[in-house]
Order: C-alpha cells, then sequence, then structure tokens
C-alpha cells in the first residue's frame, strides 16, 4: 500500500495518543482486577486498515514511545507489537475479511500475542518467580476487555485515518459487485 | 513484482525484528547511564508533563470506572474490614503500652530516639502521572524529580485512600529526571527489599510474586524463624554494622501482612504477604530524601 505523507503524519499522532492516554489513564482504571491495553488494538487496527508493513512498523515506534515513556526494557513492547500489527496485515492482505466481528476477534488475538508473549519475553529475560492463576486470569480478563471495547476502538481509528487511507482497488471492485455495478449477472 | 512485494514485506519485518533484539540487548548490556537510558531520560522528560496534563484531565474518567469496580467489591471488603478493625483495636492498645514502655527504657539506657514520623526522612509529595500498562505493575511515573531532591535509590511511600491498613512501603526511585520520576514498584522482580515482622520472629528478604501485585513472598526466612499469619512485616533497615552497607530504606515502614505461610517450619519456608498498599490505586506518593542515622 502507497503510504502518503498525510496517513504517516495521522499515524504518529495516533501513536503519541494511545501511548499517552494508555499510560495516564486507561492503565489506572482498573475493572475485576484487570485493565484494557489500547496499544495491541491501536497496532491491530492499523495494520488491519493499512497492511503488513504499516502494521509491523507502527507496532514497532509504538512499542519504542512506550518502552521509554515508561522506562521500560527498550524493544521488548516493540517486538511484541511489531508481531501483532505484521500479523494484523497479513490477514487483510490474504483473507481481507469484511464481518462485523472481525475487529473483535483481531483485537483479541493481537492482545493475547502481545500480552503471552510480553510475559513469555520477561520469562526469558530472568524474572524468576513463579507464575500465578492470578497472572492468567488478569491476562484473559485484559483480552476480553478489549475484545469487548476493540468495536468502538476500531471504528474511532477507521474514522481518524480513513481520509489518508488510499482507496483499495479490491474493496472498490467488491463494492461494485455489491451495488452491481460490475456484476457479469447485471451485465448479462 | 508480486516476488519483489514478497521480498520487500519480508525484509522490513526482519529488520524491525533485529532492532527490537538489538535493542533489548543493547538496554541489558549498558550500564544505567548508557546511550539509551540516557535517550529514556530525555523522553521522559520532554513526555511528562503531557502526561501530567493528561492524567488530570481525565481524572473523572478513571474515577467513574473505579467507583463502579470499589462498589462492585464493597460489600466483601466491609465485613473484612470490620474484622480487621477489631483484632487492631486490641492490637493498638497493647502497642500503647509497648510504646511507653519503650520509651522509657530507651531513655534508661542513653538511646537516641529513633524519629518517630515521617519528617526526619525529608518526605516529599508527588502525584503520580503514569503508570505501567503492563500486567507486571512494575513501575509508575510522578511529577517531581531531582529538582525537588529526589535521586534514584531512594524509598516510596504510599496510600491508596481505601482505608484502614493503606499505608506503606511501594518501591524505590529507579530513575529521576529534573521534573519526574520513576518509581520501581515491589511488584517488580528486580526489587528486594530487607524486611522483619513487627515482632522480630522472621527476616528475609521481600520479593514479589508475578502477575499478582496483591501478593508478596517473604524469601530466604530461616527455618527456626516463625512467621504466623496476620504478622506484619515491615523495612529491616540497615542490618550492618558497618556505614558503607547502608541499607536503601528506613527501618520499620510498613510493607504488609503474612496471608499465609507455605511449608511452615521447613528449611524453604516461604511466607506470603499482603501489600498495605494496592499498587493499582495509588494516586501520590511520598518519597523519602534524607536518612536518619543510616537508616539503623
Amino acid at each position: 500500500m502507497a503510504v502518503s505523507p498525510q496517513l504517516i503524519l495521522r499515524l504518529i499522532l495516533l501513536g503519541l495518543a494511545v501511548v499517552i492516554l494508555q499510560v495516564a489513564a486507561v492503565s489506572q482504571v482498573v475493572l475485576f482486577g484487570a485493565t484494557a491495553d489500547l496499544t495491541p488494538l491501536a497496532v491491530a487496527a492499523v495494520g488491519l486498515m493499512c497492511g503488513s508493513i504499516s502494521g509491523a512498523l507502527f507496532g514497532f515506534f509504538v512499542g519504542l514511545f512506550f518502552d521509554a515513556a515508561l522506562v521500560q526494557t527498550m524493544g521488548l513492547t516493540s517486538f511484541v507489537c511489531v508481531v501483532a500489527g505484521y500479523g494484523a496485515g497479513r490477514l487483510r492482505e490474504l483473507r481481507d475479511p469484511q464481518a462485523t466481528v472481525v475487529p473483535m476477534i483481531v483485537g483479541a488475538l493481537a492482545t493475547a500475542i502481545t500480552t503471552f508473549g510480553y510475559g513469555l519475553m520477561n520469562f526469558m529475560l530472568g524474572i524468576d518467580a513463579p507464575v500465578s492463576f492470578l497472572l492468567l486470569r488478569v491476562i484473559l480478563a485484559t483480552i476480553v476487555f478489549n475484545a469487548i471495547i476493540s468495536l468502538p476502538i476500531f471504528a474511532l481509528i477507521r474514522r481518524w485515518l480513513g481520509p489518508a487511507l488510499p482507496d483499495d482497488p479490491r474493496r472498490r471492485r467488491r463494492r461494485a459487485y455489491t451495488t452491481g455495478g460490475l456484476s457479469p449477472l447485471s451485465r448479462a | 513484482m508480486y516476488d519483489k512485494t514478497v521480498r520487500q514485506r519480508r525484509a522490513v519485518l526482519g529488520l524491525l525484528v533485529a532492532c527490537s533484539l538489538i535493542l533489548l540487548t543493547q538496554y541489558f548490556r549498558e550500564p544505567g547511564g548508557g546511550a539509551l537510558h540516557h535517550v529514556q531520560r530525555g523522553i521522559l522528560e520532554v513526555v511528562s508533563p503531557i502526561q501530567e496534563g493528561a492524567s488530570r484531565a481525565l481524572k473523572p474518567v478513571r474515577d467513574t470506572f473505579g467507583w463502579v469496580g470499589d462498589t462492585v467489591s464493597a460489600k466483601g471488603d466491609l465485613a473484612q474490614a470490620r474484622k480487621e478493625r477489631d483484632q487492631w483495636r486490641t492490637a493498638a492498645t497493647r502497642n500503647e503500652a509497648a510504646s511507653r514502655e519503650n520509651a522509657q527504657l530507651r531513655a534508661a539506657v542513653g538511646l537516641e530516639a529513633a524519629p518517630s514520623d515521617m519528617a526526619a526522612y525529608g518526605p516529599q509529595t508527588a502525584r503520580v502521572i503514569g503508570q505501567s500498562g503492563t500486567l507486571w505493575y512494575a513501575k509508575i511515573t510522578i511529577d517531581k524529580g531531582t529538582s525537588s531532591g529526589i535521586n534514584a535509590g531512594m524509598p516510596v511511600l504510599a496510600t491508596d485512600g481505601s482505608g484502614g491498613d493503606d499505608t506503606g512501603l511501594i518501591g524505590r526511585v529507579d530513575q529521576a529526571a529534573r521534573g519526574t520520576s520513576v518509581v520501581r514498584l515491589l511488584t517488580d522482580s528486580s526489587v528486594a527489599v530487607s524486611a522483619r515482622t513487627v515482632n522480630g520472629s522472621a527476616l528475609g528478604i521481600v520479593k514479589p510474586s508475578p502477575g499478582n501485585p496483591r501478593d508478596l513472598i517473604l524469601d530466604y526466612v530461616a527455618k527456626e524463624d516463625t512467621p504466623a499469619v496476620g504478622q506484619t512485616v515491615v523495612t529491616a533497615g540497615t542490618v550492618s554494622r558497618t556505614d558503607e552497607l547502608d541499607s536503601v530504606y528506613p527501618p520499620d515502614l510498613p510493607i504488609g501482612r503474612i496471608t499465609r505461610v507455605d511449608d511452615q517450619g521447613a528449611a524453604d519456608q516461604t511466607p506470603h504477604l499482603r501489600p498495605f498498599v494496592d499498587l493499582r490505586r495509588v494516586q501520590f506518593v511520598q518519597v523519602l530524601t534524607e536518612k536518619v542515622d543510616h537508616n539503623r
């Protein structure tokens, strides 16, 4: 996908807003012992709307900014977000799913990848205490929260990026078929 | 054309993964004053005013959600709080007598009285403006830094405002910039605090239980020690007799209360304690900027 300067600017602003909102507000709202995590949702949304390369790049820089803003181990969040963004982008390129529940499923999957991936990386880096059942419960609660809020979040991101997104030829073709414009049956 | 796209896509992915791993390795290898840490501090300096503004602006939203969560759990907490209040009322009466006796005995043997409140430790109150978004609850960002006398390594206390036993040690300053600092919480795997029970029946090192900010472990407790459920755990302060090995934490800062003891009486007995402060609900903290008598 060709990326316009306008889209890049919008992606930068989106990344900044998501990290600041997550750090300053969302992470401090605890419901049933867990919090929502906007980062994987935003990364997955960008991947799903802009493709795998844009998704991976957005994931990398959002992760980097997140680690820098929280003085965490640099590269850790970037790594898991690259995987989530690239995965969402590949899904779009291979299947281009259009169902209403796609944001929910993709959001939940991206959250699962980032939370489990982050946990795994942390353990590999030397956290020597045991894994608790509560950790698993909190991870699952976060996935559920994220799945619930994914629809409005994806809609907001689509609205924000929409004016800068180039019109996808495949989608344009599908729209035309749906409305009967290019259907071979209508021509026959 | 297709092959070129595929190659380009894979190259970008490989490059980003490689960059992440290089950053990770470099960050681990370099000392605290290294280039990446320096960049982080710079970004923190720039971002913290924005974070502070966002944190203040979004406080009503946080409070609304917090109210919903609190209401759900309030009923269970009330019964528990009443039970604990009765226990503490009895303990307070006992302690008052013990405190009076302690003061008399100290005066009798000519010991300098330990500071009875936190004023001697130069507390600096700061607002929490950012919190770790991960499940590990490892760090918070506060709105004061070196310009307020805060430096890396200083102990941090907080209250979560839940009433009752809600004040205690929550961690230490990890990095300090001019107007902001990052606090590494007790739930971070790299934090270990020398601690003991209030009555001195057990001595050990408080460590986190990952993924559970309401559970800490008192590790390395000797077989002869007798920790018991319900005992309060406080910081041990400086144990060494030489001044070169000061503890970071002053003595007798409350940490939590023992909730269960795994393998009691065994060589590897492990008391679990519930921290007094719910680390996810902290809004203000106190950083202790001074040491008194080498934290003995």
